[in-house]
This record gives structure tokens, C-alpha cells and sequence, in this order.
């Protein structure tokens, strides 16, 4: 056979991608830190590989992650990604089942059909791989069809915005939206001449096309055809579409566990290739919703780091509520890579905080810290003390002359030599303590003593501690009957995976009224976020404004939350709603347990009586 | 010189029409609440340095706009970004901005 010149394109486009996924991913592995290589080796041989392997045929080519979020995105990515695959694993079945012989070319079965007309000699499986090889270059289309229209009514998919691309990613999706529709002329041509295909392609041929000159535009339509396939190729290591390969890499690495770690490293290079830029970061993130400030979320933060260095407004404006962690289909660790972004240029000295005096503190089994926050909002304070001192809580408040910051604002704003400092003092204070247990207010503060200190005794937020007290009765509350809203702060849902619990001890005395959509690790941020510095604050607070209404549903106005920020922000953003911190509501329904601590000073009395 | 036990004071007059405002100038280009403060003092009321040290963002604002941008430099470190004043703040001053911004222009005005 003479070779055919069409195919030129394909193979020159093929082969360079393959060529180059190789060499990277050669460079990636052996420039991963020593302690992840070893991980990597010694996990090789688990069952971890085997989760990977299903991981990435679930998320790389059925897209369950987006499916679960909507449906007609996930369909739409599930079309495009399975159903080609399906047809490029049909189409090697079909070519090497065909009688002569097993091993071709690599342009031989995508170009089956223009090298082979006649397919009986495949006898009974003729029909059903014309049927399966139609059936899936419509599921395709369909998909092809929806992403061209999803560039122009995003939200009749569900997006309220995508993504703009740069001109690499343009000429990349260029590429790919021609492929499939000039597979399907070039099919259908071939179907019109040859009489093959099936319902799809022949009936295009033979009912639809007959009347074109199909002897002319036999070959410019597999020219076509061949060189979109080509620039697609030779255009995807440089475009978002990097992607494809990057992500099975990332899901294999990841379920061995390597992880970011505190600077840029070359796993930050591998999630970042991994980024499809499909901008479900953009719609999840408060700053596009209200502030409709839709150009430095992650989608775009990671472009510019991949290509270069993203500017300083990229770089800070962004409140690290971990929204778009959460949302992000690939799961790229995109508020770690930020963080270790903005550490890139420190501002502050490293003896600049020695004016701190550690103030000694008597030893209890319980040490209290309320954090700043929680000094700037003193009720909780108080009815958390007052809780404590109910249920008999032997207690040390160990911030009760101002509290020394726990260093998590400096360290979200780059400064983490300067955060340093606040966090050795305040580890001193804490271990000195000898507790057995560390109770604070402040998620914010719970999450810097949980990630970053290294502390004698475990850390616990105050609803967690009010839950566990209420659950041994300690604390008995009056059953009201009542509904309440409840916000989920970022720093305790998403950062700790608190969610449970504050919804326990609330449910002592409410009847929880819940949205669905944003509780839990879906919450939305007050916006009161210390990770951004750059917004004002009537910005602040219309993302507050937002987040309560977005709870607020008319049937009741009595909304608690768990952190004093929070608290202060949500309360001053409007009016409608009273706003409490879950303290304060509980201390409000407590059922004082009078009977309990009149028998217990009796036989006190008594015995200084005697 | 004899010992009096005492000196005379420091001079604390400042002549505005000498003072150097490049600094007060360059951060209310960034950011312009910096204007916007009426020196109410109620974030230094609520400040978390503020309780070990001398130090609120009053009179870093006030050192700044009197042109003594040495000390606003040395002075700003103390901040630990806490953020309880912007809750605080009457006028909507972005403080912890304005204070990211003096660092900022702390490394840009070095000589």
C-alpha cells in the first residue's frame, strides 16, 4: 500500500505528543523530592495503584466529580472524554479484528474507515461495531454541541461564567470542536460513496450529503480531518488540554500520598498542568458571585504560574475560604499553592513581635483561649465561660490579658517567618499550661493550633467542647421548639471538618432550618476573611449580606454561627436577621441546674457547721 | 555640661510645609480610605498589640501624614494583622490593607 500522505498530519501530531508526555513525565517523577519518590515505590505494589486506576477512568473519562455538581456539565465532559476513548478503543478492536492481521500502523484504525469499505469480513461483528462506532461519535457530537453552546449561554449549562481563554487554549479548543464534526463529514462522505456506516454516518451519506460532489470531497474531507487532529495535538502540551495526561499522573501520585507542601515543589508544577481552566472554580467563588470580580480565581491564578508569575493582585485577591477547593473537579490544592505563593515576598522582620510578654497562668484541665476575635466580641466570652462554670468546667482562661495573635492572618497574607514568632510564644503558653484539653472560640485560631503548633494536648472549638459537655449532661437545655439558621464558618466546615457537632448541640433546644446548597463544607464565607487584604469594607459587606440571605428563608430570624468574626460580620452587614454566636444562643435556653448545686453546698455547709 | 537631672525637651514642632508626605501620598494613591481616618482612636482601643506595646494605627496614620516615615516603617512590624480594627473602624479604613501597603512601601522606599 502507498503510504497514505493524508495521514501526515495525525502521525507528526501523534507522535510529538507522545513524545513529549514521555520526557515530562520523566522529568516530573525524577524530580520529585527523594521522600515522595520513596513513598511512590513502596506503595507501588497496593491497592492504592489499583484505586488509581479507578479513580482515573472515573474522574478522566466519566468526569463523576462535575456529574455530581450538574449534571449537564458532567454529561457534557463524560461525552467528549469517554466517548472518545470508547472510540479510539473501538476502533483498534475493529482494525485488528479485521482478517489481515494484528499489528498496523497507528494511523491505520483511526483512518479505518477510509482505508476499509468493506467490513464483512469482520462477519458477525460488523454490525455491531459500525452500530457502537456511530453510536459514540453521536454521543460526541452531542457533547460538542453542548460545549459550543455553553461558550455562548453558559448559564443554560448551569455556569453563570466560564472561563476566558488565552489564544493557545483558543487554537487548542479550535482544534478539538473541529475534529469530531469533520470525522463525521469525512464518515459520511465515505458512507455516501461506499454505502458503509451505520444509522449515524449513513444516513448522513446516502439521505443527507448525496447530492454533494462526494468524489471531490472524499480526500479534502480526511485532509481535514487529519490536520485538526494534528494541531489539536501539537497544540496540547502547551494548552489547558495539558491536562488530560497531567491529571492521571496527579491521581496516581496523589493516592500515594504526596501532597503540596509548604513551597512551590514539582507536584506544584504537576497540579498545575493538571488545571482544565473549566472555571467551575469561578462560579463557586463569593468574589465573582457578588463582587463580580471574576478574573483571579484559581482557574486563572494557575495559569499565570504555569506560564509565569501571576501579579500581585492575582496573587492576593482571593480570601482563601476554600470554596473553590472544594468545588475544584480535579482537586487541586489550589489555597495551599496560593498560600505558598504569597510567601514568596515576605513584608515583616523576624524579631519585630520580641515586645510580647508571656503571661503565666494558673493550671487547669481545661485551658480557654478566646483568641483576638473573641476579644473584640466579649459576649462570647462570657456566656462560653458561663457555660464552662454551669457545667463545672475546671478551667484556665489563658488569653484573659489580651490575647497574643495565633499567627494565622500573617501566615494567609505570605508572612510565615513573621507568624512564627506568635506561634512560639504562644506554643510556650499553651504547653506551660499542662492541660488536658485546648478550648478556643475562634475556628480561625482552631486551625492554626491544629495545622501549625506543636502542642502537648488536643485542640477542641468550643461547640465541639459545649456538645461533648451537653452530651454527658453537664449541661441540660430547654427544648424551645424554635427554628434557627445555622452558618457554617469556613476556617471550622471546610478547614476543620466540623460540621456535625455545633448541629448536635443546637438541636438540643432548635429545630434547624437548612439550605441544602451552601451548609456544611458548601458554606459560604462572611467575608469578613483575613487571607484578603484588598477588599473594602462595604465589599465585606455585601459578601456578608449575601451569605445571610442566600440562609435566610422568611421563617425564622434567629441565625447562630461559631466564630466571633463571623459573628461581628454577618451582624453588621444587615438587619433582618439577629445573628448569635452558639454560645450565646445556648446560654440563653440553659436549664439551670439549681436543685444540683444547692445539694452540693448543703453538705458543704454542713460540714463547716460541724 | 552640669547635670540638671533634667534636659531640655526634645523638639516635637513639626513645620508641615518641610514634612515629607511622599509616603501619606503614595499610600492614599493605593488606597484612598487612608484619607478617610478621623484618628477616632477606636482601633487602637481594640488593638491586640496595642495591650503588650506601644503601638495602634492611629498614630501610625498620625506618624505618616506628620511625614516621619522612618518610624511608620519601624512601627508598622508591630501589627500582627489580626484584623479586629477593621471591624472596629467608624470610617471603613482598610487598616490592614494600609499596613501591608507600608511594608510594602517599606522595601520600595529603601534607599
Amino acid at each position: 500500500m502507498r503510504y497514505p500522505t493524508f495521514t501526515l498530519p495525525f502521525t507528526i501530531g501523534l507522535s510529538f505528543v507522545l513524545l513529549y508526555i514521555l520526557v515530562i513525565w520523566t522529568i516530573w517523577i525524577v524530580r520529585l523530592s527523594r521522600r515522595e519518590q520513596k513513598i511512590v515505590w513502596k506503595r507501588l505494589f497496593t491497592l492504592r495503584t489499583i484505586k488509581a486506576i479507578w479513580e482515573s477512568f472515573r474522574e478522566g473519562l466519566l468526569h463523576h466529580n462535575i456529574y455530581k455538581k450538574n449534571a449537564v456539565l458532567g454529561f457534557m465532559h463524560m461525552g467528549l472524554a469517554f466517548g472518545w476513548f470508547m472510540l479510539i478503543v473501538l476502533g483498534n478492536f475493529e482494525a485488528r479484528l479485521y482478517p489481515h492481521g494484528v499489528i498496523n500502523p497507528p494511523y491505520y484504525p483511526i483512518f479505518f474507515e477510509f482505508f476499509r469499505h468493506d467490513l464483512t469480513p469482520l462477519h458477525e461483528y460488523e454490525e455491531i461495531f459500525t452500530f457502537l462506532m456511530d453510536f459514540f461519535l453521536l454521543l460526541v457530537m452531542t457533547s460538542i454541541g453542548l460545549a459550543f453552546f455553553k461558550r455562548f449561554r453558559s448559564r443554560a449549562l448551569g455556569m453563570r461564567r466560564t472561563t476566558k481563554h488565552i489564544l493557545i487554549d483558543r487554537v487548542a479548543i479550535t482544534a478539538l470542536w473541529f475534529i469530531f464534526p469533520l470525522r463525521l463529514f469525512a464518515e459520511s462522505v465515505t458512507a455516501g460513496l461506499y454505502n458503509t456506516g451505520h444509522f449515524f454516518t449513513n444516513f448522513l451519506g446516502q439521505w443527507v450529503i448525496y447530492n454533494l460532489p462526494l468524489d471531490y470531497l472524499y480526500y479534502p474531507a480526511w485532509w481535514a480531518y487529519s490536520i485538526s487532529l494534528g494541531v489539536f495535538f501539537i497544540a496540547l502540551p502547551f494548552s489547558r488540554y495539558m491536562h488530560i495526561p497531567t491529571e492521571i499522573l496527579l491521581i496516581f501520585l496523589r493516592k500515594y500520598g504526596v501532597k503540596e507542601k509548604n513551597n512551590h515543589s514539582t507536584f506544584t508544577t504537576i497540579e498545575l498542568n493538571a488545571c482544565s481552566r473549566c472555571g467551575i472554580c469561578i462560579d463557586a467563588c463569593q468574589l465573582s458571585t457578588t463582587l463580580n470580580i471574576s478574573d483571579t480565581q484559581p482557574a486563572y491564578f494557575l495559569r499565570d504560574l504555569r506560564y509565569s508569575k501571576p501579579n500581585e493582585r492575582l496573587r492576593e485577591t482571593c480570601m482563601l475560604c476554600m470554596r473553590c477547593l472544594d468545588a475544584c473537579p480535579v482537586g487541586i490544592e489550589v489555597t495551599q499553592i496560593r498560600k505558598n505563593e504569597r510567601n514568596e515576598f515576605p513584608l515583616f522582620g523576624t524579631s519585630n513581635y520580641d515586645y510580647l510578654s508571656e503571661h503565666k497562668y494558673p493550671k487547669a484541665k481545661v485551658a480557654y483561649f478566646a483568641g483576638c476575635m473573641g476579644h473584640l466580641t466579649p459576649s462570647v466570652i462570657k456566656s462560653t465561660l458561663a457555660l464552662f462554670d454551669e457545667a463545672g468546667v475546671d478551667y484556665t482562661f489563658i488569653d484573659k490579658d489580651g490575647s497574643i495573635c495565633c499567627g494565622r492572618p500573617l501566615q494567609q497574607n505570605g508572612q510565615v517567618d513573621a507568624a512564627k514568632q506568635l506561634i512560639d510564644k504562644n506554643n510556650t503558653i499553651i504547653n506551660e499550661t499542662n492541660a488536658d484539653v485546648l478550648v478556643t472560640s475562634c475556628p480561625i485560631c482552631a486551625s492554626e493550633f491544629k495545622h501549625n503548633y506543636r502542642l502537648n494536648m488536643p485542640v477542641l472549638h468550643h461547640s465541639q467542647f459545649l456538645n461533648d459537655l451537653a452530651k454527658q449532661h453537664k449541661l441540660t437545655f430547654k427544648n424551645t421548639g424554635e427554628k434557627i439558621i445555622y452558618h457554617d464558618p469556613c476556617e471550622l466546615s471546610r478547614g476543620l471538618g466540623i460540621t456535625k457537632e455545633p448541629r448536635e448541640l443546637l438541636k438540643n433546644s432548635f429545630i434547624l432550618e437548612e439550605n441544602k446548597k451552601n451548609t456544611g463544607e458548601k458554606s459560604l464565607c462572611c467575608g469578613g476573611s483575613l487571607g484578603i487584604t484588598n477588599t473594602s469594607l462595604p465589599q465585606k459587606m455585601a459578601i456578608a449580606s449575601d451569605a445571610v440571605f442566600q440562609l435566610y428563608d422568611g421563617k425564622t430570624n434567629l441565625l447562630a454561627t461559631a466564630c466571633p468574626m463571623c459573628k461581628k460580620t454577618l451582624a453588621m452587614a444587615q438587619e433582618t436577621v439577629k445573628v448569635l454566636d452558639i454560645a450565646e444562643v445556648m446560654l440563653n435556653n440553659l436549664e439551670p441546674k439549681k436543685k444540683k448545686v444547692q445539694s452540693q453546698k448543703e453538705p458543704a455547709e454542713a460540714e463547716v457547721l460541724s | 555640661m552640669i547635670d540638671f537631672g533634667y534636659t531640655p525637651m526634645p523638639i516635637t514642632v513639626h513645620n508641615m510645609d518641610k514634612a515629607d508626605l511622599s509616603l501619606a501620598k503614595w499610600l492614599a494613591e493605593r488606597d484612598e480610605t487612608f484619607n478617610h481616618c478621623i484618628s477616632c482612636g477606636s482601633c487602637a482601643a481594640t488593638c491586640t498589640a496595642g495591650k503588650f506595646t506601644d503601638f495602634s494605627f492611629r498614630e501610625l496614620t498620625h506618624s505618616i501624614r506628620r511625614g516621619e516615615i522612618s518610624k511608620a516603617f519601624s512601627e508598622s512590624e508591630k501589627c500582627m494583622l489580626c484584623g479586629k480594627c477593621i471591624l472596629v473602624c467608624p470610617r471603613n479604613v482598610n487598616t490592614r490593607n494600609i499596613v501591608m501597603l507600608i511594608r510594602k512601601a517599606n522595601q520600595i522606599f529603601k534607599p
